[in-house]
């Protein structure tokens, strides 16, 4: 029973250290801070088409952070300003306000969030199908999880009941996409200058959205009516090797995603129906995430997901008047690869002083093996650095899959953040 | 697109299953101290109403043990809530050291069927900074988990499943937090010590819970203001694994809190300090500061 005991000095200093040096967790504060990355991204094959980068594509990110909060918390600002500095790929290279917001909290549990804000719906991890405020910065990367700052007025209701969100949100943001230079892209560049909206008023047309959420017992779930400007635009393929416009129309769609958490197995699901795209659709994910606990004698976790993707949207070209004079080609929706698909990854979790993370994936296409998958490693190194590691890869792509414009793009990514 | 998981840049923490009531460790405690109650007599009147007989068991041995620790519990009656700051300071085999900083607000629980809620916002290191979770914690059942990753600004459910699993890479379990409350135990009075000059009642609980990492656990529990002051973890195997230490006690207007946690790993040799900053009490927190969707306010 030998207890052996720390330097007597140094837990006189380690509780003097937090005594003297620890905020009170409610002072008014404004807090300033900052992430740096350098990115290297190397493509294993040349480019699929002419003016492509060849091989490497180095870059740096920017992302400063201010914050001010009174002593009580009932009013916020934040500001997170976002550039990336591109070398090759000029769509690449921009700027975004991620947050940029002023909240007031009341007591009696609601808030109103005026400015660029960011909102998260959504339980399944292979694809983020119910999550519909912010759009998608695709040029980051393309698994729709970068998402750009969207003005909007939210009001948040929290009772013991539940949380009732209302949003009415203006200054639409378009969708980013690859430049003429950039990897990733279609054959034929999207003309991102010159987007089609589908009503006057363009990107000042108000878009409406409600939610509620709430959790019982082990469910936790949420249901949510957005009507307003698709953030998925579709294409429309202007003469003959021409160019692509993104085509932005007016929906309504209904969502409910849900989890329910047993033991070690999480169980998720989000379906949508959306109205505005060709026919009317549902598409839905639902699948599994199980966690093994203290894998290999170690204290390391290891997560397996298993998910299904489901989208019933229309596919294929139709002729369409877009009021530009003569009817347009034009898809009949939003491209996407989840129609029918199977997710299937691992997450291994060292618990390491150093937060070591490995992920591997791969969504597989049931109709014609199309398949992409990734590799994330990340770690941090010391106090203020962390390095991750990216690889993504597109295996067995059909011509008929979307992923097939992807097909030469296989690439790594090495990512360096220092934070001050 | 085959998107990749969203907890990528904050997954260690996704995966980890973490706690709730960390300073439930030290709500095993506080009172003023009644120093004439002799220690072979213990008051238990105010701890009739929720008494669990099961957890009280069936001999003298059993009875006193309980009811020692009940005393210890109840001396942390009425604290409201609570904020503090706290460092935690890991240190493996050959000496390298780790460190995380983050902010504890709690809120007492409501009745004896339920357990204390609390939220963990971190602070350091900086790849962690905002990430929040936060602890429903029950009695026999699960306790109920959301981890708030602010990158995404995604609010998960998460199992708790995970008890005996390190929190934070740390030597604390994550039931080493979450599994103070009284009733999650049996007890049996071992016998009397003296730590440091100080009389202390020795006792050991039996985990009622499910997937303990424990067969056992022996407190040392002082017989002047009822605070443990020392718990050694036995493993499945019934061997000796970890020891805790709780020392740098300070009063607050009858809540008594350490404020130096230290644990050590007697098989690996690791060892992890859990230092707090000073305590706010009544803060005016209440049941909303503690509801899964405040997690996106918090900042």
């Amino acid at each position: 029973m030998a207890f052996r005991s720390l330097p007597i000095a140094a837990i006189g200093s380690l509780a003097a250290t937090a005594a003297a040096s620890f905020a009170p967790a409610a002072a008014q504060d404004i807090e300033f801070t900052a992430e740096v990355s350098a990115e290297l991204r190397y493509f294993a094959d040349g480019p699929a088409y002419a003016g492509q980068i060849e091989r490497w594509q180095p870059s740096i990110v920017l992302e400063p952070e201010l914050r001010w909060s009174d002593a009580d918390r009932t009013h916020q600002v934040a500001i997170l300003p976002f550039y990336r500095a591109d070398f090759q790929d000029e769509e690449r290279e921009h700027f975004d306000l991620r947050e940029a917001y002023y909240r007031y909290n009341d007591d009696d549990g609601w808030s109103v969030t005026l400015g660029l804000a960011k909102v998260f719906w959504g339980r399944t991890e292979s694809r983020h199908l119910v999550d519909i405020i912010n759009q998608s910065d695709s040029v980051e990367d393309i698994d729709e999880e970068d998402k750009l700052g969207q003005p909007m007025a939210h009001l948040s209701v929290l009772r013991n009941w539940g949380t009732l969100d209302f949003f009415v949100m203006t200054g639409f943001r378009d969708r980013t996409f690859p430049g003429a230079d950039g990897r990733l892209r279609f054959e034929l560049v999207v003309d991102t200058d010159d987007p089609i909206f589908e009503r006057d008023g363009r990107r000042a047309a108000p878009d409406f959205a409600a939610r509620y959420s709430h959790y019982v017992g082990s469910w936790d779930f949420g249901v949510a009516v957005f009507h307003g400007t698709s953030r998925e635009p579709r294409f429309a393929i202007e003469g003959a090797g021409g160019r692509i416009r993104p085509v932005y129309d007016r929906i309504t769609q209904g969502s409910i995603d849900l989890q329910y958490t047993k033991d070690a197995w999480l169980w998720k699901a989000e379906a949508i129906v959306r109205e505005g795209h060709g026919d009317a659709f549902f598409a839905a994910v639902a699948g599994f995430e199980y966690t093994l606990y203290q894998v290999f004698g170690t204290g390391a976790d290891l997560g397996l997901l298993t998910e299904y993707q489901h989208d019933g949207r229309d596919e294929g070209l139709v002729l369409e008047d877009l009021g530009l004079g003569a009817p347009t080609s034009v898809l009949a929706a939003p491209v996407t690869v989840a129609n029918d698909d199977v997710f299937m990854g691992a997450r291994l979790a060292l618990n390491d002083l150093k937060e070591t993370t490995l992920l591997v994936g791969g969504t597989i296409d049931v109709a014609d093996q199309s398949t992409g998958m990734f590799i994330e490693a990340e770690r941090r190194l010391g106090e203020n650095w962390a390095v991750e590691l990216q690889a993504r890869l597109f295996l067995n792509a059909d011509p008929g899959n979307v992923l097939f414009v992807f097909r030469e793009d296989d690439f790594l990514n090495l990512r360096v953040t220092r934070y001050f | 697109m085959t998107n990749r998981n969203p907890q990528a840049r904050r997954a260690l923490l996704a995966s980890a299953a973490l706690s709730s009531t960390l300073l439930a460790f030290a709500a095993i405690g506080g009172a003023r101290a009644l120093a004439q109650e002799a220690a072979t007599e213990v008051a238990v009147e105010a701890a009739a109403a929720e008494t669990d007989p099961v957890a009280r068991g069936d001999t003298p041995e059993a009875h006193k043990g309980y009811d020692i620790s009940a005393r210890s519990d109840r001396t942390d009656r009425g604290f409201g809530d609570s904020r503090v700051a706290a460092k935690m300071v890991l240190r493996n085999e050959a000496g390298q050291t780790s460190e995380r900083e983050f902010t504890f607000a709690t809120l007492e629980k409501e009745n004896d069927n339920v357990g204390d809620k609390t939220l963990i916002v971190f602070v350091a290191p900086r790849f962690y900074d905002g990430t929040a979770l936060l602890s429903h914690a029950k009695i026999l059942d699960p306790d109920d988990q959301w981890l708030y990753l602010p990158a995404t600004k995604r609010v998960k459910r998460i199992s708790s499943d995970n008890k005996s699993g390190a929190f934070l890479g740390s030597e604390f379990s994550f039931e080493d937090f979450t599994t103070t409350e009284l009733n999650k135990y049996t007890y049996k009075f071992i016998g009397e010590d003296e730590i440091d000059g100080m009389k202390m009642d020795v006792i050991e609980r039996y985990p009622r819970y499910e997937k303990s990492g424990y067969t056992r656990q022996r407190a040392w529990v002082d017989q002047e203001i009822f605070q443990t002051r020392k718990v050694e973890f036995y493993d499945r195997k019934d061997e000796l694994l970890k020891t805790l230490t709780l020392t740098e006690y300070r009063e607050y207007d009858g809540v008594w809190r350490s404020h130096l946690f230290s644990m050590t790993n007697h098989q690996t040799g690791k060892g992890t300090d859990l230092a707090f900053g000073d305590y706010e009490f009544k803060t005016g927190l209440d049941a909303n500061d503690f509801e899964q969707s405040i997690l996106t306010r918090l900042r």
